[in-house]
């Protein structure tokens, strides 16, 4: 894993390795879409926004949610017009937390650049 | 082979000398907010783009920041990419630039040097190039409108070889070269296509079919890695420079041999170091001391990054005593220039005395006469080791 600086990639380029497909960077999620399929138009807006790819499709309709890579962030409910995508918490059951160590988790969570769209959601 | 250079010699400003460059290079991209005294330059691009003459992207943006942005989104995506600014547009740039050299962008850039505010001020000086300094960039400096030509055209050959891929800075002096016009002998348009090739970008971003992810996050285990990289790349810029430069002679008939002209350096017991267009100044003021039997000299920097530790330290030893004129203040300490140059002679048994002159901040003239007062200044053994200034109002 730690190469000599001569051994790792320019400028540090990642490229598409079949190990990267192991990185399941959608275990970072808080929250997941979930989606509603009788609300749906299939205008694939959520597919054109979703910074991850993460949004599959069938026959160019919207088929549901890659969850091994979807990092939760609600682009896709906040772009849908019909309000067919709704975040919803990762964990059925998020103990609710003191509300001590709720400021600090959510200090940590923008530091890091992916804290909860919205907070009061998780509760 | 014979050099092939265009008949006819033309009547160019340093801001045309660029632009027809970078007509003759033909970039993919080139994105650039104006800012004086650059804009020029994309004045005359721009009309090369209006006029179908190039078939370039040309972006323009609401703020230098967005520009150098936008060129690293087009470097990396694989475009042959080019951009121009100055003074404050640099200092907005200079974030980016320093990504632009982490995510090995070989982005070549002309700087039209203008001082920095504050004072806000229009006119030359290096205060601007020396943001670079440790940004990982290459830097030239030319010290006329032939010289900025020949560097712009050499530039996207040392940028983009393949153990550099760092941007390369074209520096030359605000108003001075910028806005004067002068006699400059283009090469033929087709020779200057084929000398910078074809830009074989190594992981373009759109090549889809080989994905990758540009310039990710570098935690404590990698940070220092891809940093060391970096002193790599850029210490290849020395050789690869060189190589360039051969082959543009071959092309050209411009001889440009390493990292300095010397200007009767070698028996001088008195020297200069000056960098841009104050090199020509100085050697009218070699020229008038050496029809006096005097035995002075110059040395004209062309490299500024990497600094040419051994090459300047070997040139400069064994003289009586050395100038080191600094066009930008490094407020606290020796000019950067100074900086450079003492260190380069540290090492030496023959080190010259050193000293240090600022001269020309925000476009104060500088005459040759007052050059021919610092090569008397400096035989006086005692003359003080603090910073000493050309032309200001003590």
């Amino acid at each position: 894993m730690f190469k000599s600086y001569r051994a790792l990639p320019l400028g540090g380029v990642i490229q598409a390795t079949p190990d990267r497909a192991k990185k399941k960077t959608g275990d970072w999620r808080e929250e997941k879409p979930v989606w509603d399929e009788g609300k749906c138009v299939n205008c694939l807006l959520c597919w054109v926004r979703c910074p991850e790819a993460a949004i599959l499709t069938e026959e160019e309709e919207m088929a549901g949610f890659d969850y091994d890579y979807c990092k939760g962030c609600g682009i896709c409910a906040h772009t849908c017009p019909t309000e067919a995508i709704e975040m919803v918490p990762e964990e059925e059951e998020v103990p609710k937390p003191e509300p001590e160590r709720e400021r600090a988790g959510a200090a940590q969570g923008r530091g890091a650049g992916r804290g909860r769209r919205d907070g009061s959601k998780s509760e | 082979m014979a050099a092939r250079v265009s008949e006819r010699l033309q009547v160019l400003t340093g801001h045309q000398a660029v632009a027809e460059a970078m007509r003759q290079i033909e970039p993919d991209v080139v994105a650039a907010y104006p800012i004086t005294p650059q804009s020029e330059i994309m004045h005359y691009f721009a009309e090369f783009v209006a006029n179908g003459k190039v078939r370039t992207e040309l972006i323009t943006v609401e703020s230098e920041h967005s520009a150098m942005s936008a060129c690293i989104g087009a470097a990396v995506a694989g475009a042959r990419t080019m951009t121009a600014t100055a003074s404050q547009g640099l200092a907005l740039m200079i974030e980016m630039v320093y990504i632009a050299s982490a995510m090995r962008c070989p982005i070549v850039m002309a700087i039209a040097n203008r001082a920095l505010s504050g004072p806000i001020n229009i006119h030359c000086d290096h205060s601007d190039a020396m943001l670079g300094r440790d940004a990982g960039v290459a830097q030239l400096f030319a010290e006329d409108a032939q010289e900025a030509y020949d560097f712009m055209v050499m530039a996207p050959r040392i940028a983009e070889h393949e153990d550099v891929l760092l941007p390369v800075w074209v520096n030359l002096d605000g108003f001075t070269l910028t806005h004067t016009a002068d006699v400059v002998e283009l090469l033929e348009d087709e020779l200057v296509r084929e000398f910078v090739g074809e830009y074989r970008p190594k992981y373009p971003l759109l090549d889809v079919d080989h994905p990758t992810t540009q310039g990710p996050f570098a935690l404590p285990e990698y940070y220092f890695e891809l940093k060391r990289q970096q002193v790599d790349a850029i210490n290849s810029v020395p050789r690869v420079l060189q190589e360039v430069q051969a082959e543009f002679a071959r092309l050209s008939g411009r001889e440009y041999q390493g990292f300095f002209e010397p200007y009767y350096l070698d028996d001088a017991e008195y020297a200069m170091v000056v960098m841009g267009s104050t090199a020509g100044t100085a050697k009218e003021a070699v020229d008038r001391l050496r029809e006096r039997g005097e035995r002075v000299g110059l040395l004209k920097l062309w490299l500024f990054r990497p600094f040419p530790r051994e090459e300047v330290a070997t040139a400069l030893e064994g003289k009586e005593a050395v100038a080191v004129l600094d066009r930008a203040f490094s407020l606290g300490s020796y000019g950067p220039l100074f900086l450079e140059v003492s260190s380069a002679l540290y090492e030496s048994e023959r080190r010259p005395r050193l000293y240090n002159y600022t001269y020309g901040l925000g476009g104060r003239d500088t005459t040759a006469s007052q050059l021919e007062a610092v090569f008397r200044q400096i035989r006086d053994e005692h003359l003080s080791k603090e910073m000493h200034y050309i032309n200001l109002r003590e």
